[in-house]
């Protein structure tokens, strides 16, 4: 059977959800998680009634902050000793930054970003979005292992009822060696909402917004529906928001439960950043706005009048 | 200074994609290619650069189909100096593609002072090829990099992260940049840079000529085909005033009750 390593991230109180997504549909495998840093006891609980055999904490000097090359150096030899056949993480913005350099020191093959996946024996066949899922492809991989696969936020989902494992949690020393790229301060963004990408509720402002004082309407309603605010090319482009929040080809590929669109016409590049979100919401004046076709719920309407309604309705609702 | 820019040419965003016969890759016939939008910023970057350290040689390198060399040559209309394609199959995987930029930035003679490149493609949108291009050369690497002051070859990059957060990293060069939105602002190659652009040199290599061979493969693509489309919606009219409420309150009320995402 397959050795499986989960390389997982941590969070204020547990770990980053998609590594328990990922846990839950490796369910039936034996299955390692490794950190670099400490777990948080809630997320070493969770992990293990998600399925991991083992638990390991990866400790050494200079891994406290992010660095590409001394976590990939780490988690190389980490991986080496143990003789994984698959490395499996999250597609963050550390997963997506740390993986590649990893692979590329096994000479071995990464499949990027899949939202789906299952074993055929040994054997691993993915499922992932291409030209920003304008369309999907099946993926395997070949050549020297381990093989590495990073998964989509949001993507599988959480099981329903995981299958618990040992949950052995133990410390693990290694070397960060040479690390020529330093991190020398962390300066905060703005927000300190998930990020789009992970976010489970998003709104999203478009050119309609009209300046980026009137986004204040759209935080608002995120504020009482926890949601992250995102924007389309067209406002980012009109200088409404940062690129940071932009959702689209030129953005952030994002697959949240609930997407409300507000004054965002559905350029075919936007829709293919959002057209997996689970449910779809579209607030436009024009009834012909192709943001409408992927609409689960449309309505016809002004967004300064239908925002704040919403915002009202829902503090009303959840009181 | 030894800069190079290693760019991708990839569909225009506004390209509806259909998958091929065979479901091998997407139709490629009428597509208008143009180069990776993140990429414009790494050229950007690479002229920045030159017009500051001076005695500078910008080289910008390819890997993909010929059918249509538009991004070389934007490259080089933009100021590149000189540029190098290797030609190969439009669903390369990463690991071959870094392996072919490696050997041919290798083949070229220079020995590279930075690599700059796009944060990602907007194709394949795999993210790989900087980080895996850095560690075959053995270099340290920046992605998503928003900004960036160079002070001799001592450089300050800012590394965009989850919710907007910025690293700051300090590296020395030689290294691989890979450039974000933001970063700059590209120019339009302007009519007297399309002319020079035309008798710029432009050397070709196959993948053979580089060595590279079907067992470098490590991702097999198969089966592209288009995402389920939803069924119809439910569509309300509120340009009266006097709907917004009730409209808002059914909506909000099938958020909670039917698609129970509330």
């Amino acid at each position: 059977m397959a050795k499986i390593l989960v390389f997982t991230e941590t969070t204020n109180d547990s770990v980053k959800s998609v590594t328990l997504e990922i846990l839950g549909k490796l369910a039936g495998h034996e299955i390692d998680v490794c950190s670099i840093g400490d777990i948080p006891t809630d997320g070493t609980k969770q992990l293990a009634e998600h399925g991991a055999a083992n638990i390991h904490t990866l400790k050494g000097s200079g891994l406290d902050n992010y660095s590409p090359e001394g976590y990939a150096n780490a988690l190389q030899g980490f991986i080496s000793s143990n003789n994984y056949d698959f490395v499996f993480a999250g597609s963050t913005s550390l997963g997506k930054d740390l993986l590649p350099r990893v692979a590329g020191m096994f000479d071995a093959g990464m499949v990027s970003e899949v939202t789906n996946f299952l074993f055929e024996g040994d054997n691993f066949s993915g499922t992932r979005p291409l030209f920003a899922g304008k369309c999907l492809a099946k993926v395997t991989l070949q050549g020297p292992k381990p093989h590495f696969v990073t998964v989509r936020a949001n993507a599988l989902g959480l099981p329903e009822s995981p299958t618990a494992g040992a949950g052995n949690a133990a410390d693990a020393s290694v070397d960060a060696g040479t690390m020529r790229a330093i991190v020398k301060e962390i300066i905060k963004g703005a927000s300190e909402k998930v990020d789009l990408t992970e976010a489970n509720v998003i709104v999203s402002g478009g050119r309609a917004m009209k300046n980026s004082e009137n986004f204040a309407i759209l935080d608002e309603l995120a504020e009482t529906i926890g949601a992250t605010v995102g924007a389309s090319r067209a406002a980012v482009d009109s200088g409404y928001a940062p690129h940071a929040m932009q959702v689209g080809q030129t953005g952030k590929t994002v697959a949240p439960s609930l997407y409300i669109a507000c004054g965002i016409s559905g350029a075919i590049q936007h829709l293919a950043g959002m057209r997996t979100s689970k449910i779809i919401v579209a607030i436009n004046t024009d009834p012909d706005a192709p943001i409408f076709t992927k609409a689960d719920y449309g309505i016809v309407g002004d967004l300064f009048k239908v925002v704040p309604a919403m915002t009202k309705e829902f503090k009303a609702l959840l009181g | 200074m030894n800069i190079f820019v290693c760019i991708k040419q990839v569909p225009d965003t506004e390209t509806k994609i259909t998958p091929n016969g065979d479901g091998s890759f997407i139709e490629t016939s009428s597509i208008k290619w143009i180069m990776n939008p993140y990429d414009e910023f790494a050229v950007e970057q690479a002229l920045l650069l030159k017009a500051s350290a001076g005695d500078s040689t910008v080289t910008v390198v390819r890997v993909g189909g010929v059918k249509d060399s538009e991004a070389l040559r934007t490259a080089m209309a933009m100021g590149a100096d000189e540029a190098i394609l290797v030609e190969a199959e439009d669903n390369l995987d990463s690991y071959c593609t870094a392996k072919a930029l490696k050997l041919a930035i290798e083949k070229s003679g220079k020995t590279p002072d930075i690599i700059l490149t796009g944060k990602q493609a907007i194709d394949d949108d795999c993210l790989q090829v900087p980080q895996l291009l850095a560690q075959m050369l053995e270099l340290p690497s920046v992605a998503v990099v928003v900004g960036f002051e160079a002070d001799g070859n001592k450089l300050t990059l800012k590394r965009e992260v989850e919710g907007g957060a910025i690293e700051v990293y300090e590296v020395e060069a030689p290294c691989v940049v890979a450039c974000n939105k933001g970063l700059n602002s590209p120019r339009y190659a302007s009519l007297p840079g399309i002319m020079k652009a035309k008798k710029k040199p432009l050397t070709q290599h196959s993948l053979a000529d580089l060595g590279i061979t079907d067992a470098d493969r490590r991702v097999v693509y198969s089966d592209f085909h288009l995402p389920p489309e939803k069924p119809p919606g439910k569509k309300f009219e509120a340009m009266d005033e006097g709907q917004v409420d009730s409209v808002v309150k059914e909506v909000v009320g099938l958020l909670r009750n039917e698609a129970k995402v509330i």
